[in-house]
């Protein structure tokens, strides 16, 4: 049985407790990055975290990518979308690919 | 032109023809399951982006609920209101194998079956802006999950991809071209060896005869 977390601050995760998932609230990069390695080493399976944390613990995040568990999912916070997520995809299209696609 | 460092022999020879032939299939092999591999990554990264726009619209609009549940009702409030949980959720993984990469398949699983169990709180002293936060994320908790799954998928398809590429291209430019030279410059070797011995013998043959006749050799 694997387990979700949510990592952010604490505005951004809250509404996602009643759901029964785990929220854990990180402010800073440091924070999120042991946060990170904690839950890895646990039984968690997806763990999402806002894009603004992300940014700051994505060497952490790197080092997860090629591993099946955890998922390292980023979702945006309350201050809004940053689009980091959606560059996070691409970086993988441009791994693959070998090169970046114009889209 | 790159030979390698290997003696100039007919078993050397044999040998490296071997490995050419080997180095070929295994090319042609690698080849093939870069481009299956991009193919199912390229489906999937498309399914990628529409389900991280859907979610990140979602989640906008949930928090945006939030923010005015939070507005609302005052911090203690809406700390006791979402202190204990009643529901649970947990996840089934199963590994689903795509070309010999294993991804993640994540089925979900709650404590109890009720739906109105994520509500963990009186309704007397929350705002009604709070049940729609929570309504709002209990919906996109599905499309969450299947995000996080294609993601996943995603990512490990691009370092196997990653890796296959970098295989293929290996053998192409590197491994395939010196087998070719080094037995180009052992053929060349081994007939330059017998062309020297047939001119040797044919000396010695003149040098025999004159010899014995007294032949005039040119």
């Amino acid at each position: 049985m694997y387990k979700i977390a949510v990592i952010g601050d604490r505005e951004s995760v809250y509404g996602f407790s009643s759901l029964g998932i785990e929220i854990y609230s990180a402010y800073s990069g440091e924070e999120a990055e042991s946060l990170i390695n904690t839950l890895a080493k646990e039984n968690y399976a997806v763990i999402y975290i806002t894009e603004a944390l992300a940014k700051e613990a994505s060497d952490t995040i790197e080092k997860y990518s090629r591993v099946i568990t955890p998922a390292i999912i980023l979702i945006p916070g309350v201050s809004g979308n940053t689009g980091e997520g959606m560059s996070s995809v691409m970086k993988s299209v441009e791994r693959a690919v070998g090169s970046a696609l114009l889209d | 032109m790159a030979v390698m460092n290997v003696n100039p022999t007919r078993m050397q020879l044999t040998d490296l023809k071997k490995k050419l032939v080997t180095a070929r299939r295994g090319h042609k092999l690698l080849k093939d399951k870069r481009d299956e591999l991009m193919r199912q990554f390229l489906e999937l990264v498309r399914e990628n982006k529409e389900l991280r726009k859907t979610v990140e619209d979602a989640i906008k609009r949930a928090n945006k609920h939030m923010a005015l549940a939070c507005a609302d009702m005052s911090d203690e409030s809406l700390d006791v209101a979402l202190m204990m949980p009643s529901q649970k959720m947990s996840l089934d993984l199963q590994e689903k194998n795509i070309m010999s990469v294993m991804v993640p398949k994540y089925d979900m699983k709650f404590k109890t079956a009720d739906k109105g169990d994520i509500y963990s709180y009186g309704f007397g002293f929350t705002s009604g802006d709070l049940d729609g936060a929570i309504k709002d994320f209990a919906d996109i908790m599905p499309l969450m999950l299947r995000l996080a799954e294609t993601e996943k998928t995603c990512q490990l398809l691009a370092s196997e991809i990653e890796k296959t590429r970098r295989r293929v291209n290996a053998l192409e430019h590197v491994m395939i071209p010196d087998y070719e030279d080094t037995i180009k410059y052992i053929t060349m070797k081994l007939e330059e060896a017998e062309r020297s011995n047939i001119t040797r013998l044919l000396k010695i043959k003149d040098m025999m005869l004159q010899q014995t006749y007294n032949y005039e050799t040119i």
